[in-house]
């Protein structure tokens, strides 16, 4: 029989299709958020001693749907908009099933409106879609509860004041609309992946949730190349985890990694997405970035890199995205290739003085070509400019070593 | 349906626009309030005189006080707007969308408080 955390994980995972489902057919998120919390206590309540139902899904949904309704009917007595009340209460349940997962997807594109903050649509994507307690998102994200609820409830009444509808974008629109929503899953990822600041290396709660998300949008749109370009990526990412922190919690660049610690499931998984990608032939920025993670998951060793290609799909990366950060990475393909002079000589016109990983770089290419001293100065210049206490003493080392070199 | 403020925006200080990209900048305005008027989103709108020919009114422990405008001290001043009622924030945006166009500036869109008692 399931206990309360056993209750709390299947709500977790269940608990975006009720709150979609029920926004759409109440037109009201909080209401729609409350009536699954309910839904939630009287699962803590009941499975324990009942078991869990033979589809979850199914029950969080009518169980919070007769929350709603019996609130709207307590509500509307005292307003007396019976009328109101009636419309909502018309019985549409096969109907209502159908449609979830077109309702999951309005909700995605509710959640990552372009006419609210980008951390607004993190937050909301992760409380509503991802069934993320607030308490969860705020860990993930730094902020005190307090401080998220704010971030939430303050969203939550733009969308109700704007009217932001719950609507899938049309085939007009959709190329701008999927933007935010992939670039939010990729944020969340990232947060997971690279803290921006503390101690560890990253939070792969966090992760976990944004391959979730990817996952879901995947099984929700899977004739868009571009959010199975995102999943591809993600996995492919995610595949190097262990590897890229030794036993002692320091960071294990991918050159040194120990290739045997990849999660071939996941490379396999994200090279099939990949070829499948390649073989429908649209590509976008995320396919591209997938691509590339796939070719350094095919080389056994990281000698056996095939750099040439790297460079090619870098190259093709920056006529969709022409970014400084994606010149510097095209850059240190460059130098494996073997011309680090050349490499050098074009992060140099590169305006990232801001940026640490550019200065890593830099050290880099300078320890290589002899210039220790340059590159010890690089490498102290990356160390403070971030906050990771993983890439700080990993820098340290490396301006270590350059400057033993130099003597 | 919502109704929605539609404001115009230009920078005072800014350099005019020639004559011939003002004399479009009309055109296009005017195609555009027809359209909306056509398609029944139109409530009301209009451009502005520039802020210099404005007046503020305050009441201050009953008084009224009379001063020359503008009130915002900002650089930042609206140049028009309409108000349109839409089925919702996508519709009233793809209606700003043709309105930044029209008039050659940022459209800032506010929804109103209450939907108007029918």
């Amino acid at each position: 029989m399931p206990d309360a955390p056993a209750i709390a994980a299947i709500f977790k995972q269940e608990s975006g299709r009720a709150v979609a489902t029920l926004a759409r057919r109440f037109g009201d998120i909080d209401l729609a958020e409350e009536a699954v919390q309910e839904a939630f206590v009287e699962a803590v309540r009941r499975w324990p001693e009942a078991g869990v139902p033979p589809s979850p899904a199914g029950w969080i949904i009518t169980t919070a749907r007769n929350r709603a309704i019996d609130r709207i009917r307590r509500e509307s007595l005292r307003d007396e908009r019976q009328t109101e009340a009636s419309r909502l209460l018309e019985p549409g349940e096969a109907e209502e099933i159908h449609a979830v997962e077109d309702d999951q997807l309005r909700l995605i594109f509710t959640c990552c409106h372009p006419s609210l903050a980008v951390s607004a649509q993190v937050a909301l994507t992760l409380r509503l879609i991802g069934g993320l307690q607030t308490e969860e998102i705020a860990r993930a994200f730094l902020v005190s509860e307090t401080t998220m609820a704010q971030r939430l409830v303050r969203a939550k009444k733009k969308i109700k004041a704007a009217n932001i509808p719950y609507r899938i974008p049309g085939d007009a629109e959709l190329p701008n609309r999927m933007r935010p929503v992939l670039a939010v899953i990729y944020l969340v990822y990232n947060e997971g992946h690279v803290a921006t600041s503390g101690d560890g290396l990253g939070r792969p709660d966090v992760s976990a949730d944004a391959i979730r998300l990817a996952r879901l949008l995947a099984n929700l749109m899977p004739d868009e190349p571009e959010v199975i370009g995102l999943l591809a990526l993600l996995l492919l990412t995610e595949a190097r985890r262990h590897a890229r922190t030794s036993p002692g919690g320091d960071l294990v660049r991918l050159a040194d990694q120990d290739r045997g610690l990849w999660d071939r499931p996941l490379i396999d998984e994200g090279q099939e997405l990949v070829r499948a990608c390649l073989r429908r032939d649209q590509p976008g920025p995320y396919q591209v970035q997938a691509a590339i993670a796939a070719v350094h998951a095919d080389a056994r060793e990281a000698k056996d890199t095939d750099w040439d290609q790297i460079v090619a799909l870098y190259e093709q990366l920056l006529v969709f995205s022409p970014t400084p950060i994606v010149s510097l990475n095209r850059a240190i393909a460059v130098a494996e290739t073997g011309d680090v002079a050349g490499a050098l000589e074009e992060i140099d016109r590169l305006e990232l003085v801001e940026y640490h990983l550019y200065h890593a770089a830099r050290g880099d290419f300078l320890e290589r070509l002899g210039r220790n001293e340059d590159a010890a100065d690089a490498y102290a210049r990356a160390r403070s400019l971030t906050v990771n206490e993983t890439e700080r003493e990993h820098l340290h080392r490396l301006e270590q070593r350059a400057l033993q070199g130099a003597t | 349906m919502t109704q929605y403020l539609m404001s115009v925006y230009y920078v005072e200080g800014e350099e005019d626009l020639p004559d011939d990209v003002v004399q479009q900048m009309y055109a296009d305005t005017d195609a555009l309030n027809q359209k909306m008027q056509k398609k029944g989103v139109w409530v009301f709108g209009g451009g502005l005189h520039t802020p210099d020919i404005a007046t503020v009114v305050r009441s201050d422990d009953g008084e009224i006080l009379t001063t020359d405008g503008p009130f915002p001290e900002a650089k930042e001043q609206i140049g028009g707007f309409w108000i349109i009622e839409a089925e919702n924030l996508d519709e009233a945006l793809d209606w700003a969308s043709q309105a930044t166009v029209a008039c050659r500036g940022p459209v800032e869109v506010r929804p109103f408080q209450d939907e108007p008692e029918v």
